[in-house]
């Protein structure tokens, strides 16, 4: 009897495998925690839609795996007067609906992009007019001196003009009005993949372009299929790559890090994230809502900053709430950016007695309360980070009450201006320190200076920004750059936290090399 | 028998617009929707002109009554995340969370009444103990760790079954079906185990009671001494006898399976309309949200109503209170 029943147990047992997966070594299943919002090339500035428009669509320059600048379709760029960028075109690159990519298609494209509704356009602001001076040579204008602008075009993909014509899609998806268009279900690219098919949030097929124009030592492109589902539970998505239902799972929990690395079927690689994570500190109002401290904002003293800074163990963190998935870092600064300096991760050590020393300097010998606002669903264990840090500030005196709530609420929060004491993440899709001052340090006006809920606003780091944005000669900017640091450095409104570590899970068989933008490029995966 | 039905029907109506009510004035606590739609370096001034755009500026009363406004004539606005209209979407996704409950709903039954019977005809022996014990694990087990253990034992383990998706799905006049494809079969047997479990050990517990209840009544020792066979007393007359209590059940709990399926889609990946809402909280995308709850509430609602109705029209003393004691 039991032994019948083990027998039938195995033989519908392999009945059952025999007909599930025979899925064939040259498709590539990939799984992330959410879709792309969208196919449309410029209707959304968000990771997963960039990560699929990427594999549809070519950008004129391209970031490496590496992180490094690299042609794409254009081959080469120079700035030919202090306004203007030369941008010499690709020659013999198709769309996938056979039509020849020219200089047309590319003004085109970065002229759709740089306007409202498109989500890319705060980007390519800079941009005042595109040239075209033969087919194969554009020409772009900007309003000031640009240096960094083939740093801005990264993310800007290449659409066909005649194609974006014939549908009606000459102007981007206005998302955010809840429009949807031709470009948003279908795609008509340069890119090394086409579109076969897609059903927001189930399944988006892609097919090899064969024609594709890149190198095949750069681009093997040995996935001929690439299926992209969505898995939004991360114990689902790590149990279909150990079942072999997948190959390559973005998000793996940093807690089955470990098992996924012992299984034989599983290799595991990280790299450091191009994103930083910090503490965020209101000091300019004179007296904060979130406090026990009457009249007075205890944040707005310097040494009360630095008592915070000295208090926190971040080897501890790193050892116990990270598991050794993160970079303890010393500035806000992403260490690919330019302008980052290897000394800028050299962080104050802790050292709790000098921070209580610091808090007595300060004027507050017994500590004071304070409340302290965190996400629970953005950074990687964000919410255990900020309990351990409540307890580092207690052993100083700081009582800090955790607020840990889903990020819809937190960030809507900070936007507000309504938390004085709170975490955040930034990274740099730019790869330059320009866009952490522009953004986090500039005083903030309405146009810059949009994350700076800090109240920090300093003349001479206005003055620096404004000026990076526009020198062209690199030497000189990249002073500014590092005088800026100083100030930013010197004025610790922001204490430092880590690096993020991101992690890619995949079949043993499988190799893709890992990006610090979270962004897998599939033609560039290889088989065993 | 004509104002009792509006009387209920207008109860109904008002059961709708507390819920909707209720359920808009949660949206407050969800958080902003804003940060979700666009990328983060939109400017302070873009993001308070889209806040205007949406209306998220207006006072709550206003939203409300807009919401309801459109609602009633059946629009029920564009879901912020997919830029596409909530009922075309909801439309889309509804086969599959219909298909998911129809299957467990099945399962629940057709396994919850045989296993009833079993351990009511057979209270002593050891298989009914066991099955017993095993149905507590059953009631008290969280949906989610069911799901996942079940995709350990059957994906990871045994690799028989898929452990997330739909399968191949077949179109049959814009109802997309996955009974018609052997992947679309597979798929379904994990999801509704886990989504049925929890009804059917309460209806094997109902079966069972009820069994026993039935058992001990005159009329059944009266067909024993009557010497009926053991088939015909427990099949044609105990267990007819016990089946109206389950079939109440089993109606109103249906309402139960489609709301709680937002679990068992999220940790099977399943296609349906709770795993959108799932996606929708995640991405305040409130539209979607509130045309989910008011589907959900109507659908309890309706229930409820046939559910009154058909007692109205079984049981006689409820036309008798109802005033129109007429004579026929």
């Amino acid at each position: 009897m039991k032994i019948k029943a083990v027998m039938f147990g195995l033989l519908v047992g392999t009945a059952l495998t025999g007909m599930a997966f025979d899925a064939s070594a040259q498709t590539l299943r990939f799984a992330s925690q959410s879709d792309a919002l969208t196919l449309d090339p410029h209707g959304q500035n968000e990771g997963p839609t960039i990560t699929i428009l990427h594999q549809i669509y070519d950008p004129l320059v391209m970031r490496w795996h590496d992180m490094t600048l690299r042609p794409g379709l254009a081959l080469s760029w120079d700035p030919v007067e202090p306004t203007v960028w030369e941008f010499e075109l690709r020659e013999g690159v198709t769309f996938h609906d056979g039509t020849p990519f020219t200089a047309e298609d590319a003004a085109f494209s970065l002229d759709r992009a740089r306007v409202p509704p498109s989500d890319y356009r705060n980007y390519v602001s800079s941009i005042s007019e595109v040239q075209v001076v033969d087919d194969h040579t554009l020409r772009i204008v900007t309003s000031a001196p640009n240096p960094i602008l083939p740093q801005q075009l990264t993310n800007i993909v290449m659409l066909s003009k005649a194609w974006a014509e014939e549908h009606g899609v000459e102007a981007a998806q206005d998302y955010a009005g809840g429009e949807e268009n031709y470009a948003v279900r279908n795609a008509n690219g340069t890119g090394p993949y086409r579109l076969e098919s897609r059903e927001p949030d189930v399944r988006t097929v892609l097919l090899r372009n064969d024609d594709y124009w890149g190198d095949r030592e750069d681009f093997p492109m040995e996935a001929e299929r690439v299926v992209f589902t969505p898995v939004s539970s991360a114990a689902t998505r790590v149990a279909a790559l150990l079942s072999g239902e997948l190959d390559l799972i973005l998000y793996p929990p940093v807690q089955d890090l470990q098992r996924l690395e012992q299984s034989p079927d599983i290799q595991v690689k990280n790299t450091t994230e191009n994103r930083t994570i910090f503490l965020g500190m209101n000091l300019g109002a004179d007296d904060l809502e979130n406090d026990t401290v009457e009249g007075a904002n205890p944040l707005a003293d310097k040494r009360v900053r630095e008592a915070i800074y000295a208090a926190i163990d971040i080897d501890a963190i790193q050892r116990v709430v990270m598991r050794g998935q993160s970079v303890p870092a010393g500035s806000i600064a992403p260490t690919y950016i330019n302008g980052y300096q290897p000394a800028f991760d050299e962080r104050l050590s802790a050292d709790q007695d000098r921070a209580r020393a610091l808090l007595a300097e300060a004027g507050y010998p017994d500590g004071f309360g304070i409340t302290f606002h965190c996400p629970n669903d953005r950074y990687n264990n964000d919410e255990g980070i900020c309990q351990a840090l409540v307890g580092m500030l207690g052993q100083i005196g700081i009582e800090a009450s955790l607020v840990a709530q889903t990020r819809s609420i937190h960030f809507q929060q900070l936007q507000n201006g309504e938390l004085d004491f709170y975490m955040l993440g930034w990274g740099v899709p730019t790869f330059d320190s320009e866009y952490i001052f522009n953004f986090l340090y500039h005083t903030r006006d309405g146009n810059r200076g949009s994350w700076n809920f800090t109240g920090f606003s300093d003349e001479r780091m206005d003055e620096l920004v404004a000026g990076m944005t526009g020198e062209t000669d690199l030497a000189a900017r990249d002073a500014m750059i590092a005088e800026a640091w100083e100030i930013a450095l010197d004025n610790l409104n922001y204490v430092p936290l880590h690096h993020e570590v991101l992690n890619w899970a995949m079949r043993a068989n499988v190799d893709t090399p890992i990006r610090a933008d979270n962004s897998p490029r599939f033609a560039a995966t290889t088989f065993e | 028998m004509f104002a009792f039905v509006v009387r209920r029907l207008l109860q109904s109506v008002i059961v709708m617009l507390v819920v909707g009510l209720i359920s808009f004035s949660l949206f407050n606590f969800v958080g902003d929707p804003i940060n979700n739609m666009v990328g983060q370096e939109t400017t302070t001034q873009q993001r308070e002109q889209l806040r205007e755009q949406l209306g998220l500026n207006d006072p709550f009363p206003v939203q409300f009554a807009r919401f309801v406004g459109n609602a009633v004539q059946g629009n029920f606005g564009i879901s912020y995340r997919m830029a596409r209209p909530v009922d075309t979407v909801i439309a889309e996704r509804l086969p599959a969370t219909v298909e998911l409950a129809f299957v467990s709903a099945l399962f629940a039954l057709l396994v919850g009444v045989t296993l009833g019977v079993y351990t009511a005809l057979n209270r002593a022996g050891w298989t009914s103990r066991l099955v017993m014990t095993a149905s507590l694990i059953g009631v008290s087990l969280p949906t989610f760790l069911i799901g996942i253990l079940l995709i350990w034992i059957f994906a990871v383990q045994l690799q028989w079954l898929p452990s997330f998706g739909r399968g191949e799905v077949v179109s049959i006049g814009g109802w997309r079906t996955g009974f018609l494809t052997e992947s679309g079969l597979r798929a379904l047997i994990l999801p509704a185990i886990t989504l049925g479990l929890f009804q059917l050990t309460l209806i094997m517990r109902l079966v069972r009671a009820e069994m026993l209840e039935v058992l001990r009544t005159d009329y059944i020792k009266f067909a024993r001494a009557r010497g009926l066979s053991n088939r015909a007393i427990n099949f044609g007359h105990a267990l007819k006898n016990t089946m109206v209590p389950v079939i109440t059940i089993t109606g109103l709990q249906l309402g139960s399976i489609v709301a709680f399926a937002i679990i068992t889609e999220t940790v099977f990946q399943w296609p349906g309309v709770g795993l959108l809402f799932i996606i929708a909280i995640r991405f305040v995308d409130i539209p979607v949200m509130a045309a989910y709850l008011v589907l959900i509430a109507l659908l309890f609602v309706v229930i409820n109503l046939v559910v009154d109705l058909l007692y109205y029209a079984v049981d006689p003393r409820l036309r008798v209170e109802s005033g129109s004691a007429r004579a026929h």
